[in-house]
């Protein structure tokens, strides 16, 4: 697990505190179901946080906790300081008002304009209508929809529902923003746009995200701190970049290896052998970062070494902002070579792993 | 029977019928309403939870529409007669048709609310609003259409059930009917009675089906 101490946000938004829900039977004589299983966790303000997991991890259970959708069996939810679990009724109410949270299938209200939809949670709160209007007027304007004032849901696409359930979300000033999987029900580029919006309102506002997604391209682009969650336990977390770059527990893995630009391509995986056969190469995949990133990588291997390097795939990329590339290279099998190749790789602070061999 | 008479006759049913039909409606509208809303929220984990209840009055609800509306009519003489003060007239009809609309409404309007996504009740929970706005801005008004639907069909079925409230005397179109067109052998009051109700069914059904695809935004093309 990554150093969480050394990391320069200390000042929570969102804790979580031995956290546990157990769902009653549904029939006479089962046990219950305990869907989160002692959660420790810390949001701190101003990050967006995402928290990834496989479908039944507990994700959606977790976040309906914070904004006491649910009740949890045992532990504490701090929200800026208050137990939510402590709060019923009108205190619960006003808590509310201060998380906004989107939803996968937007849950706007097909009776309501857009212009409705986003005074609906003002409307709760007992503002007068002008108020509303000039409040909301601007919210609208952000989120790309100023021309869309008068149209019902029916006649938006599932990008614009989101915004307006961005926007909706936004209209009572809220610190945190609770988001459960708010782009999976959209296209790789509407989610883009999505992400990229929920970007600029943490830069421009301040406000701290939420993020829970099954997707690790999302967490990818969008978050600089992420949770993993398996069997209603977080098994890891950290800065997004660590995780990607190190992941430690199993589950963490298998997400990141079903991500494009991730893991071996295809076509290598099917040539890998585990045991070289004469005049076989190794094959080694390298992994860059940080000021790694732009070195002349191969042209120091050739020279240094005098490797005959065959570049067989590579990727750059970024995470949480940061560049982060992939190179799978294959050189010389003979155990004097691969021996100089490692110290190499160790002394410019690379991160290599011997996948196998090829021929 | 001359024209003048038959017209006479048929105003004076039909305004009969408006009348029972109106006032019944209401009335038995704004009792059902509130009912329909407690059964569909009042369910194991719901909004109101109060499971008890919501099976008592279930069971109320269910044995007043088991009832044959003409026995219903018959049975509750002595309570009509506490109520509209007399058991035989059009205003003494009114009570059995206002009894038989409350669970009637009550089931339609379960019905449209249950219909509501409930990620809408969620969504609206996390804005911080009552319960009370829950139901107003959130299950009523997304059920709107099928309210209106649900409406229109209870004035169908109470146009029908008025012509049996001549039993007890409740005048309108239905009664004309049968004491003129079937007592006396009269089949031209008989056929302008049932054009009349024709065209009165038919007026009612546009009207609700108008409505509804108003209050519908679901379906929209830009
Ligand atoms: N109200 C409930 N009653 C009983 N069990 C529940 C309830 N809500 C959730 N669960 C169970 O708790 C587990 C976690 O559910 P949850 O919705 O939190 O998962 P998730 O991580 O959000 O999954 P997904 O990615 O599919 O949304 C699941 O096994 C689910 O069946
Ligand atoms: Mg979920």
């Amino acid at each position: 697990m990554a150093n969480e101490s050394a990391l320069p946000e200390t000042d929570p938004m969102l804790v979580f505190e031995g956290v546990t829900k157990e769902f009653p039977a549904t029939h006479k004589g089962e046990n219950g179901f305990k869907a989160l299983n002692g959660v420790d966790y810390t949001v701190p303000r101003g990050t967006i946080t995402g928290i990834i997991g496989r479908s039944g991890a507990g994700k959606s259970t977790l976040v309906r906790l914070v904004n006491g959708l649910e009740k949890p069996t045992n532990g504490r939810v701090l929200v800026d300081g208050t137990d939510v679990t402590k709060l019923s009724g009108g205190s619960l109410r006003t808590l509310r008002r201060s998380v906004g949270m989107i939803f996968q299938h937007f849950n706007l209200l097909s009776s309501r304009t857009v212009f409705d939809n986003v005074a609906m949670p003002l409307e709760i709160a007992g503002m007068p209508a002008k108020a509303i209007k000039a409040k909301i007027e601007p919210l609208i304007d952000m989120v790309g929809l100023s021309d869309k004032l008068d149209r019902y849901p029916a006649e938006l696409s599932g990008g614009q529902k989101q915004r307006v359930g961005i926007a909706r979300a936004l209209a009572t000033d809220p610190k945190l923003l609770l988001s459960d999987e708010a782009t999976s029900a959209l296209d790789p580029e509407t989610t883009q746009h999505i992400l990229d919006l929920l970007k600029t309102i943490n830069r421009e506002l301040g406000l701290t995200v939420l993020l829970i997604t099954h997707e690790m391209e999302v967490v990818k682009t969008a978050t600089s701190r992420v949770a993993v969650m398996d069997g209603g336990k977080i098994v890891e977390s950290g800065r997004t970049f660590d995780v990607f770059l190190r992941p430690q527990h199993a589950t963490t893995q298998t997400l990141l290896a079903s991500m494009p630009g991730t893991g071996l391509p295809d076509w290598i995986k099917r040539k890998v052998k585990d045991s070289p056969a004469p005049g076989d190469d190794a094959l080694v995949r390298l992994t860059f970062f940080g000021d790694t990133a732009d070195q002349p990588l191969v042209a120091r291997l050739t020279k240094e070494l005098g490797l005959d390097v065959r570049i067989m795939s590579g990727t750059v990329d970024e995470i949480a902002g940061d560049p982060f590339g992939n190179l799978v290279i294959a050189y010389s099998a003979e155990p004097g070579v691969m021996e100089q190749a490692r110290a190499f790789f160790a002394k410019t602070g690379l991160v290599a792993e011997e996948v196998g061999y090829v021929d | 029977m001359s024209i003048d008479m038959l017209v006479n006759l048929l105003a004076k049913g039909l305004w009969q019928t408006v009348y029972m039909v109106f006032v019944s409606g209401l009335i038995g509208t704004a009792i059902g309403l509130p009912i329909g809303v407690f059964l569909a929220t009042s369910g194991k984990g719901e909004l109101f939870a109060a499971p008890g209840w919501n099976r008592v009055i279930g069971l109320i609800v269910n044995a007043t529409r088991s009832t044959p509306f003409i026995i219903l009519v018959v049975a509750i003489i002595p309570f009509t007669r506490i109520i509209a003060g007399t058991s035989i007239g059009t205003r003494a009809a009114i009570v059995p048709l206002t009894i038989a609309t409350i669970p009637f409404v009550a089931r339609l309007i379960e019905g449209a609310i249950r219909e509501v996504d409930k990620g809408l009740v969620e969504a609206a929970r996390a804005m911080g609003a009552t319960p009370l706005q829950i139901v107003t801005k959130v299950l009523l008004a997304e059920a709107m259409p099928s309210i209106a639907l649900g409406i229109t069909l209870t004035i169908v079925s109470l146009i029908g059930y008025s012509a049996m409230v001549g039993a007890v005397g409740g005048g309108g179109l239905g009664d004309l009917g049968i004491r003129y067109g079937y007592q006396r052998f009269m089949p031209e009051v008989m056929l302008a009675v049932v054009v009349v109700l024709i065209v009165l069914v038919q007026a009612v059904q546009s009207a609700g089906d108008a409505l509804a695809r108003r209050f519908d935004k679901r379906n929209r093309k830009s």
